[in-house]
């Protein structure tokens, strides 16, 4: 794996070599494909017959170059296959080059959302600067703007939204051309509405999204995305357990794990995770040891007490930035405490026991434990 | 005025995201059009217009769908200029997976969807390989990871475009795309311009109604499939 690695790189590399940067030219001739011939891509890349496999193609056998392969097919092939030469070069091209573009892993030190204004125009009272491993919690009824402030990011708007913010990542404006597409954000996405609708084991999935990644060691990185997500899940699962047969909480769990682990965003976004059978304390950790950026949207007072700042989000603006106060971190150890002893009395239902001892028996000493 | 082509497999969901992204571009007071192409039936031109977007519905009955594309959309163009618009968009299905209704010069957008599995963009040639823009939808109720999958495979068939998730739901993302409308090409010819992929060379008995099976009644361009007695398993 390692070996088809390097090769995904070093073709990228001469590929980015060879096309001009995105330069001058007008938004809708940088958008449009061009025309120009493709450049005869690598046809020693052993990747070459993966994509000659999934186009249903007949295979590489000793040609060493596309337009030798291609001459050497029947007229009949060539006619009826639907693909013509310059097609071909692009499709493999693009196909070989892929690898290591996505592999690329945004790195990011330091998030900057400077201000708007809110739903009746007034300007908004704060500047925030998020860097990695940052939790930060936002807060507010529905309707009041959250998803706004997080569309904000989202898009890294240039006070284009209707909200006007501007977000500069690292102190600049994002390039242009970053902006809109699918791998130029930064964000990843948690919700509770998410679910793996493959039909695969987890193992395999994770190869799969390892892979992607063009990542160097896939195995391990597999492997560390799945001690992590069992450690979060309340039942443990194995590699070769369905993705779709997860529970609710396993799939939260490993979605959490993959989000750290795998996936290449350096802005993690979780939309209310609260009730999902996670250890949501060790979630965080993850997160915070992955120098992720950590927006959560809830209000799970534990999730909310473990951030650093709380955004109260108002009228489409943020309206105030809370740090906890000593005694609501001392709140929110007994609150963990709690948790726990909640998380025990479900795993006592789950084996079949009464709870039917005193209160103050049951519920214990939630400073302790 | 600009042509906008979206294409995508049924109920992928390109009706609801071309209707956010309009209504983006309505609020800048900009003037739009759709016209869906079709093969037996379709409601979709109530639902513009009922958003105060001027709607055509051409429906290729016995035709070939995408010959019918290619030799109406000049029509449905005129149409458009007729009502002054600055933006028409053409809808149509993906139908057989075969071709792609976009036209050099034109900005192209192919639209999937993630509960399609990530197989999908390896099945359906042209429409995604000659796209600008590749929008894939219901990107909420799938996990991150499975996106990622998507986004790569995306990649593997079209390094060129520009991928985004949107949602035709919520409307997420469909700021970004009326962004990328308003930067397509402005009057860009379309009479003597050229389909980006071809359609099938094939004319055959069936094409012109035959219905009989057996090889007496198979005239015409006739491709048979090979079968490789070995292969059994």
């Amino acid at each position: 794996m390692s070996e088809a690695t390097t090769v995904g790189r070093s073709v990228l590399a001469r590929d980015s070599a060879h096309e001009p940067q995105d330069g001058n030219g007008s938004p809708a001739s940088r958008l449009l494909h061009t025309e120009d011939a493709a450049a005869e891509p690598s046809f020693t890349d052993p990747r070459c017959d993966e994509f000659l496999l999934l186009n249903k193609l007949p295979s590489r056998a000793a040609h060493r170059t596309l337009r030798a392969w291609w001459e050497a097919q029947s007229w009949d092939f060539r006619a009826e296959s639907g693909w013509d030469y310059e097609r071909l070069a692009e499709g493999l091209a693009a196909f070989l080059g892929v690898h290591a573009a996505m592999a690329e892993g945004a790195t990011l030190r330091m998030l900057e959302i400077r201000r708007g204004r809110d739903k009746s125009g007034a300007s908004e009272k704060y500047d925030l600067i998020f860097k990695p491993g940052d939790v930060v919690c936002l807060v507010g009824p529905t309707g009041a703007g959250k998803s706004r402030f997080l569309g904000d990011i989202e898009c890294l708007a240039q006070g284009d939204t209707p909200t006007g913010r501007t977000v500069l990542i690292d102190g600049a404006p994002p390039a242009p051309e970053s902006r809109f597409t699918g791998e130029g954000k930064i964000v990843a996405q948690i919700t509770q509405n998410m679910n793996f609708v493959m039909d695969l084991p987890v193992a395999e999935f994770l190869k799969m999204h390892a892979e992607s990644r063009a990542l160097a060691a896939p195995e391990s990185a597999m492997q560390r995305v799945l001690e992590a997500a069992i450690s979060m899940a309340g039942e443990p699962f194995g590699p070769e357990t369905p993705l779709t047969q997860l529970s609710g909480g396993q799939s939260r769990a490993l979605m959490i794990a993959d989000a750290a682990f795998l996936s290449p965003k350096p802005v993690v976004l979780i939309d209310e995770i609260e009730n999902a059978g996670v250890d949501r304390t060790r979630a965080l950790e993850f997160f915070v040891d992955q120098g992720k950026i950590v927006l959560l949207s809830t209000h799970d007072p534990l999730l909310a007490l473990s951030g650093a700042r709380r955004l109260v989000i108002r009228n489409g603006a943020v309206q105030q930035v809370i740090e906890p106060s000593p005694q609501e971190e001392a709140n929110r150890v007994r609150l963990a405490a709690l948790d726990r002893r909640l998380a025990h009395l479900r795993e006592r239902l789950r084996l079949g026991e009464r709870l039917d001892e005193p209160w103050a028996q049951l519920v214990g000493d939630t400073t302790t434990n | 005025m600009k042509l906008v082509t979206f294409a995508g497999p049924p109920s992928s969901g390109k009706t609801a995201i071309i209707l956010k992204t309009l209504a983006h571009l309505q609020r800048d007071g900009r003037k739009v059009g759709v016209v869906k192409f079709d093969c037996l039936a379709s409601q979709d031109a109530e639902r513009f217009r009922a958003a105060g977007i001027p709607a055509l519905t051409g429906l290729s009955g016995n035709f070939c769908p995408d010959h019918y594309f290619i030799t109406n959309i000049e029509d449905c163009a005129a149409w458009g200029r007729r009502q002054e618009l600055d933006l028409l968009v053409s809808e149509s299905a993906g139908l057989c997976n075969r071709c792609a209704p976009h036209i050099r010069g034109h900005l192209a957008v192919c639209v999937l969807d993630h509960l399609a599995g990530v197989n999908t963009p390896r099945k359906i040639g042209p429409m995604l390989k000659t796209a600008d823009v590749v929008l894939v939808t219901k990107g909420d109720i799938v996990s991150q990871a499975e996106r990622e999958v998507f986004a790569f495979r995306v990649r593997q068939v079209n390094a060129k475009a520009r991928l985004l998730f949107v949602n035709g739901i919520t409307g997420q993302g469909s700021w970004e795309v009326s962004r990328l409308l308003e930067g397509a090409p402005d009057n860009a010819p379309l009479t003597g311009g050229k389909l980006r992929f071809s359609v099938p060379s094939a004319v055959c008995s069936y094409c012109l109604g035959e219905t009989e099976i057996g090889e007496d009644h198979q005239h015409g361009t006739v491709r048979k499939i090979q079968i490789e007695e070995a292969n059994h398993v």
